[in-house]
This record gives C-alpha cells, structure tokens and sequence, in this order.
C-alpha cells in the first residue's frame, strides 16, 4: 500500500489533525504558521489527487477497510477535485496573505482558537468533497458549518454576532431538511452509498418517499447554498465576518453546498424518478434567474463594498445554477467552470477589500475614494479581478459566461431568456464594478488636509498593502488572466466533472 | 385505522412544524433556538421509528437463539451522531446569544435590528 492510494483520506486527517494541535500552541505566529502549513499540504494533496483521476479516472477508498457500501467509501472524480482545489486553494491564499488582516481583526490569545476553527471548517469542506456517503456528507457539513459560524462570529463588530445567530438557524434549517431527506431516501432503500442508493432506488415501487425527499433535499440544500430567496443569511454574514474569512467562505462554502446538491440530484434521483428533469429544470431555473437580476440590481445600488460583492455573489451562485438548470453536458460544464473561475475573481476581490480596509477608515464606497494614488498596485490588480468578474476577455469569467451563453443558445426559446438575463447582469456587473473603479480612481478624499494622505501623496506606494497580501491578490489576479487566456485546464476538468453526471441520466 | 398505526410518523410532523414556526415567529432568540431544537428532536423521532421492525427485539446476538428477528441498528447509529450534531449547534448557538446579551443588552430580534440601524 502506497501512500498515495492513502491521498483521499489524508485531504481530511491532514487538517483535521492539525486543529487539536494549533489550538495548543501558544502565539499566533506559530498557530498561523502551523495551519498555514496544513492548509499548503492540503492543497498539494488536492493537486495530486487531480493527477490521479486524470490518471485514473475515478479514485476510491474505503475506510476502515470495509468495503463499500458496508463502510463509508470515498470516492473521488473530476467533480470532487475541482472542489478540492477551490477549497483548499481559497484557504491556502487566504491564510498565506491574511496574516496582518486577521491579526487586526483578532486578538492575540484567540488567534490559535481561531485558526483551530478555520482548521475544522477546512476539514468539513475537504470532507464533503471526498466522501461518496450521504450520510457523511450531512456529519461534514455541519462540521464545516459550525466551525464556519465561529469564524463568522470572530468579526471586529458585534453585529457579527447577529450575523451568526442568523447563518446558525437558517443553516441548521437547512441541514436539518437534508438529513430528513436521507432519512426518507434510507428507509426505502436501506443504504446511504450514493452509487449504491442509485441502484436500489431502481427496485422501489412506492415512489412518493423519494419524491419527498427530493423535496426536502433540494429546498434544505439551496438554503446552504443561499440561492435565492434563500440568500438573507448570506451578505450579513460575509459583511461582518473578519475580511480573510469571507475570502475563504465567498469562494468555496456556497458552492461545496452546490456541489451535494447537484450530486445527489443527479446521481441518486434523475435516473430513478419519471420526470424529475423536468421538475428539477423548472424549480431551479426561474429561482436562478430571479438570484441573478436581483442580486444584481442590489449590488448596482449597495453602497458598503462588502456587501456589494456579497449580493454580486448571490446573482453569482444564480450563474451556476442556471447552467446547471439546463441539465445537458454544455450547461453543466459551464456551471463547473463558473464555480471555479467565480471563486477566483470573487476570493481576490474579497483579498482586495482585505486590502483596503488595513488602511483607511472603512468599506464604504465614499471611505476608499481617490484611494488608487495611495495604493496604485492594489487597485490595478482590482483592475483585473473585476474585469473577471464581468467577464471581460482575456479573463477567467469571460470563459464561463461564454460556456454558459453557448449552452443556453441551444436551449431553445427558454435559452434566449437565460441569454437576456446573462447579458443584462453582466451590464449591472459593469455598473457595480465601474462604481467601484470610478471613486478608486477618480473620487476626491474627502479629508484631503488628512495628514496621513499629504505624506503618502509624496510617495506614493507608501501604503500599499503588506507584501505578502499584495503578493496573494496579484497571483490570484494573474491567475484569472492565465485562465482566461489558457481555458484548457478548467475546461476540461468541468467536461470530464459534467461527463461523470450525465452517465447518471436514463 | 392505517392513519392512526402512523401516529409516530403524526408526531414528527407535527413537531417539526412547532419547531419552524418557534424559529420563524418567535423575535426571542431564545425561544428561536428552543424551536430549532424541537425541530431537531422531530427528526430523531423519524430515524428511530424508522430502525423499529415489528416484532424484532434489540440487536445483540444471543447464544441459542436462532430465527430471532432483531430491529435495524443503524438508524440508531446514525441518529447518535445527528443528536451530537445538533446539541453542539444549539450549545454554540446559546453562547452566541449570551454574547449578544452582553453586546447588545437584549436578545429580542427587534430590539437587536433596531440598534444596527441606529449605527
């Protein structure tokens, strides 16, 4: 036994082992490195494990050595690892460069506490992604949820505490919805192995418990998701958290809850219930349709720039569950290839805040005017991200908006809404990001005789953000442009991902 | 007479409507997570009378008894970890409140929203 076939469990004892251990240490130095540390291997871990299913197609483990569907079994495809990837890469960026904005954010002796929590909600995230068991996936989840509201609740201002009573109810909600779901899908099949449940459900006669927990699946999973009109947890708790954690919560959290949806959807109930394409089709599309124009036309008129990128994220989560709506291979890919491409641009927007808010005042539009003299490299990778973000070409989300507008040209009349309805808030992206642009560039401060401002205006790099925070956005900001110009890697990775749930339909 | 033989399928919905509506119409944060909880516990009540088999005693294999008709185990198991699931949300859930009893000097939902939108 090679300690590569070891790869899918060691993605989630490598965090999980360091969280005990970080909590023990004493200094934030030490706690930062040490899950800083875990976090990278992680990641290494989520790269390897892409070379294998590249290698191999379909990787699993199972635990404890019982085989499947006996023991939990992890499995891993090209789904799984573009997740991995997200997770893990979105907490690796954000733990590497956020050591200053957390150390503002946090005080000193509850930095290792902190970092042992981040180090738990990593390992929940990791966890979903690899297991190929339903009911693991619900233990997972609320690890990673309840580690998630305790970084929630770590923000500076005490309306982060609103904010996580909040996120702690509707997500328990939800949670508690899928867990009745599997329950119901259990007690008619008796197993809780996704592959296994896809089998046995083809021998059940009495449809109506499945159908139910369709229901109760889809609806407690869209609220993890905050799809809208589940979405109200979502920008109070990325407004109030600390600036690093929203980084690591906007680019994976809601979409780890996207991905069990989609993989319960397809895997266990497309096959197995007459019509439940149509059914799926017809719930999800019009609610993604309505997340995107309305998120959007709140962001276009937000005036805290948190909060603007937090609605931007809920007509963002809109995107991907259109082209998931549309249920053929095109949309499904355009819908992996947006998570990926989104969590980018959206983490080094969300960094670029992180950015800001080290130096002035506050993160409302009117705090952060003329705001580019005093931190030129900052703003001009902001530049770049937000292009990303409205999909300008030449940058990652240009990719996935095509991907999705080709694929919902094939869509028929239904399709040429979705097209409208892309274009138009694509528009409004233009609009909030412009808004932001034009007060970095061209607002006056509005304390100009600011003693501070007169003594950087003479030099002008001065207040740039921390070296290793800039170093964090620019790569993450290059990245957006290598893939918006080298798609190929994505691409693929999101066809083969599409590929591995269409074999599921009849 | 089927109607009635469900009764503990009655009890859970029923339960768990207590539940929500505790969540989504009591302003008292409190009185919000004793609502979750409640929901919660309905869907223990669903797992175990799910694992009940008519007739079927506990599952520990006895010597000499052969043909014996145990329940399902399983849903017991699984049901233990969702109980500590849920107990560690509504432990964390009431240390949050008591921090924002201490910040805000209420918990009522209303009150709460009225003093974010005096900042």
């Amino acid at each position: 036994m090679s300690l590569t076939s070891q790869l899918p469990a060691l993605q989630v004892v490598v965090p999980m082992l360091t969280a005990p251990m970080v909590m023990l240490l004493r200094g934030s130095s030490l706690a930062w490195a040490a899950a800083t540390a875990a976090s990278v291997m992680a990641f290494c871990i989520a790269i390897a494990l892409t070379l294998g299913v590249h290698d191999a197609g379909v990787l699993t483990y199972a635990m404890g050595g019982w085989p499947a569907p006996f023991g939990i079994e992890l499995r891993i495809d090209a789904f799984n690892v573009l997740l991995l990837l997200i997770t893990t890469g979105a907490s690796s960026v954000a733990l590497l460069s956020g050591r200053f904005s957390l150390a503002r954010d946090l005080p000193e002796d509850r930095q290792p506490l902190f970092y042992a929590a981040w180090m738990v909600a990593l390992t929940g995230l990791s966890g979903i992604a690899v297991t190929g068991d339903a009911f693991n996936v619900f233990v997972f989840m609320e690890i990673s949820s309840l580690a998630g509201y305790i970084l929630v609740a770590a923000g500076p201002d005490r309306r982060a505490l609103t904010a996580t009573i909040k996120y702690l109810v509707m997500g328990t909600i939800g949670a508690t919805f899928y867990l009745i779901g599997v329950g119901l899908v259990y007690m008619m099949t008796g197993t809780l192995n996704f592959a296994d449940m896809e089998v046995r459900l083809a021998e059940v006669t009495d449809r109506a418990p499945i159908l139910l927990a369709a229901g109760f699946i889809t609806v407690g999973l869209a609220l993890k998701a905050a799809v809208f009109p589940l979405h109200f947890w979502l920008p109070n708790a990325y407004h109030h958290a600390p600036h690093m954690v929203t980084v690591f919560l906007a680019a994976c959290a809601t979409k780890v809850a996207l991905y069990v949806l989609l993989r319960f959807d397809f895997v266990v109930f497309q096959g197995n219930l007459v019509g439940h394409m149509a059914q799926y089709a017809g719930f999800l599309a019009p609610l993604a349709i309505l997340g995107i124009l309305v998120g959007s036309a709140i962001a276009v008129v937000e005036g805290h720039l948190k909060r603007l990128l937090a609605y931007s994220s809920v007509a963002q989560i809109g995107y991907i569950l259109l082209g998931a709506s549309f249920g053929d291979m095109a949309g499904l890919s355009a819908a992996f290839t947006h998570m990926f491409n989104h969590a980018l641009a959206k983490g080094g927007l969300f960094l670029v805040l992180a950015a800001f808010a080290l130096r002035t005042s506050g993160l409302r539009l009117r705090d952060v005017a003329g705001l580019a003299h005093r931190m030129p490299l900052t703003c001009a990778a902001l530049l770049i991200l937000g292009a990303s973000l409205v999909g300008i070409p030449g940058t990652a989300g240009f990719i996935s908006k095509w991907l999705l507008l080709s694929a919902a040209f094939q869509q028929g009349p239904l399709g040429m809404v979705a097209v409208v309805v892309v274009v138009l808030s694509s528009l409004a992206a233009v609009v909030y990001v412009w808004k932001i642009v034009e007060q970095l560039y061209f607002g006056e401060p509005e304390d100009v005789s600011d003693k501070a401002a007169t003594r950087t205006q003479a030099s002008p790099f001065k207040s740039e953000a921390p070296a290793m925070l800039l170093l964090g956005i620019w790569v993450v900001a290059l990245a957006n442009i290598y893939f918006g110009l080298f798609p190929g890697f994505t691409v693929s990775l999101s066809e083969s991902a599409a590929a591995g749930l269409m074999s599921h339909l009849p | 007479m089927e109607i009635l033989g469900l009764y503990n399928y009655w009890v859970f919905v029923v339960l768990l409507m207590i539940g929500l509506y505790a969540v989504i119409a009591k302003p008292n944060l409190m009185k919000k997570l004793l609502g979750l909880s409640i929901f919660q516990a309905a869907v223990f009540l669903l797992y175990i009378t799910m694992d009940k088999v008519d007739g079927g005693t506990a599952p520990i294999i006895q010597p000499g008894a052969v043909d014996q008709l145990y329940s399902n185990p399983l849903p017991q198991v699984l049901i233990l970890t969702a109980i500590v699931v849920g107990i560690s949300t509504i432990a964390l859930g009431l240390a949050v409140v008591v921090r924002i009893f201490e910040a805000y000097g209420t918990i009522e939902d209303d009150e709460i929203q009225q003093a974010d939108t005096r900042e």
